[in-house]
């Protein structure tokens, strides 16, 4: 470990061991004993690329270790970017970005048997510069923002997967990889391995995710027209729509369904916690199925062609049981560290935040030449001081009570339909009857004392 | 194979899918003695890829079925499963994702 060579001669020499041309087996992996890089990070996704971007365009050394073939190979999520967040990592990445549309109309549907409230917000301002939010596709999203970390000096390190780290005096020293030989060296390790954070876990950074504490979604990429899309969706090519759905269809999870539209397919997708699918005894495939059989999702999807069916879980975790994002040498990044916004469905920001607070953070370590976990601590801050922790700890309420108020995914959408549907439906009864009926309708769904108590319990929770 | 460009069922949805398989699994069953006691045999009702089959008297394991999700080693409440996931090369390759 003493030696310090210059960083052409690290990366030759892992090329020249086998490191980047070993054959899928990796057997001919073989690294020299000694390879030191001023951090390593481990998954290539969005926090970790964000993470390693910023590290190399401050002159440090860094490895990114990627397990898929591809950045973004193994990764899958519902498919919104928001803009803010990712710009102040990768200024106007709109402009080279692979996205597919940016989100101009968020729709809430809450189905009934064969009927759908709708509500929704649109606005023509979120279709211009600079944006609020774009639909986008991981594969291609992944490897882009891996680009960038590559073309700031970071080196990318694919097909290898990290299995833990290694520990010297306490201190996180390295990881171990799948390859032979395969251990690399640094002064911080940035965990973004994802939700599946087996390297984390199994190292002792944090206690892994339970039930309980995450949601199982299953996707469809289904693919139409882009003008068929357009037509359905009543939007030009380019801007687009997120929708999501809850009702009935969900049996009684914290579930809910999504449909977003990408340049010429769709994202179309169901999750629930996990708990919930198992105690109910149901596969997330059979409830996507339910609503993709919908009548008023049916008409959006007709025609369609599935390109891909994919399933991955998402942190659901309590502010109180996060893990603490930080030790000696390492920092947990993104999903890793159970940064998810699951209220308000954000994700894929709060991991960027995560990448460029650490970046941030080992930077200014590397000055101080102190990877100590008191030197590490200010990653802690910075996430406080930012809308992450801060939305994590208003919103910390909300989650348990929706938890126990499962009604508000199955019960209220369908009162809610039988409400409009008594109400909108003319015929020979007079109105104030009608209302009667309204009120009936409410009673048998829920009772007015639960009702009344619902409200209650949901604005104690904003608290 | 279904014609249907837009299946419902799972098996049809997977065979769209990349898998490179490995030539040795990345999820274990612990102890076979465990699955014959428990009764509910919770793997094989929410894995999102049907990895999971009890066949008698043992769980079958397809592990070149799995697409990685995570979901078993919290849905066995004996944590039975042993899961990892597929070494560097191997497993699900998302196009889209």
């Amino acid at each position: 470990m003493g030696h310090e060579p210059a960083e052409d001669s690290k990366v030759s020499s892992l090329e020249s061991s086998g490191f980047a041309t070993a054959d899928r087996t990796g057997r001919n992996a073989v690294t020299e004993e000694g390879e030191k890089f001023d951090a390593i990070v481990v998954g290539a996704g969005p926090a970790g690329s964000a993470a390693a971007y910023v590290m190399a365009q401050s002159g440090m050394e860094v490895v990114l270790v990627e397990r898929g073939d591809y950045p973004g190979a193994k990764n899958v999520w519902g498919g919104v970017l928001f803009r803010e967040a990712t710009a102040s990592v990768f200024p106007e990445f709109w402009e080279d970005a692979p996205l597919e549309r940016p989100v101009v109309d968020q729709r809430l549907w809450m189905l009934g048997e064969d009927s759908v409230v709708q509500a929704g917000f649109k606005t023509e301002r979120f279709g211009k510069p600079p944006y609020n939010a774009f639909t986008a596709l991981r594969g291609k999203l992944d490897s882009y923002f891996a680009k960038k970390a590559e073309d700031a000096g970071a080196y990318l390190l694919t097909e290898t997967q990290v299995t833990e780290l290694i520990f010297d005096r306490g201190k996180a020293v390295g990881v171990r990889t799948s390859r032979d030989d395969g251990d690399l060296y640094a002064d911080v390790i940035l965990m973004a391995e994802g939700v599946n954070c087996f390297a984390a876990v199994k190292s002792g950074l944090r206690a892994d995710y339970r039930m309980e504490n995450a949601a199982l979604a299953v996707k469809e990429i289904i693919s139409l027209p882009e003008q068929t899309i357009n037509d359905r969706f009543n939007v030009p090519g380019d801007q687009g729509v997120t929708l999501l759905c809850i009702g009935e269809f969900g049996r009684g999870t914290m579930g809910s369904g999504f449909i977003y539209t990408n340049k010429d397919t769709l994202s179309v997708g169901f999750g629930a916690i996990v708990q919930h699918l198992s105690d109910t005894q149901v596969q997330p495939n059979d409830l996507l199925e339910e609503m993709k059989r919908h009548p008023a999702v049916q008409v959006l999807l007709n025609g369609g062609e599935t390109k891909e069916y994919s399933a991955h879980l998402i942190p659901e975790m309590r502010f109180e049981s996060l893990p603490r994002p930080y030790g000696a040498g390492y920092m947990l990044l993104g999903d890793t560290a159970g940064l998810v916004n699951f209220m308000f469905q954000e994700g894929a920001n709060l991991a960027i935040m995560s990448g460029k607070f650490a970046g941030e953070t080992a930077v200014e370590a590397k000055k101080r030449g102190d990877f100590s976990a008191d030197s590490l601590s200010m990653y802690q801050r910075k996430l406080e001081n930012s809308f992450v922790l801060k939305d994590l700890k208003s919103l910390r309420k909300m989650p348990g009570f929706f938890r126990s108020h499962r009604q508000f995914f199955g019960t209220y959408p369908r009162m809610l339909n039988r409400i409009a549907q008594e109400a909108l439906t003319v015929d020979d009864q007079p109105k104030m009857s009608k209302g009667r009926d309204l009120l009936r309708v409410a009673r048998e769904e829920r009772g007015l004392s639960g009702l009344a108590r619902d409200v209650l319990d949901g604005l104690r929770s904003l608290r | 194979m279904s014609d249907n460009p837009m299946p419902a069922k799972l098996e049809d949805k997977l065979f769209l899918l990349k898998i490179t398989r490995d030539d040795h699994s990345h999820i274990e069953i612990l102890s076979n003695d465990v699955c014959l006691r428990c009764e509910e045999k919770w793997c094989t009702k929410t894995c999102p890829a049907e990895v999971y089959h009890w066949e008698g008297d043992h769980i079958v394991v397809s592990y070149e079925n799995c697409i990685e999700c995570g979901a078993c080693r919290m849905i066995c409440p004996y944590n039975n499963i042993s899961c990892v996931m597929p070494r560097g090369g191997f497993g699900v390759q998302y196009k889209f994702g």
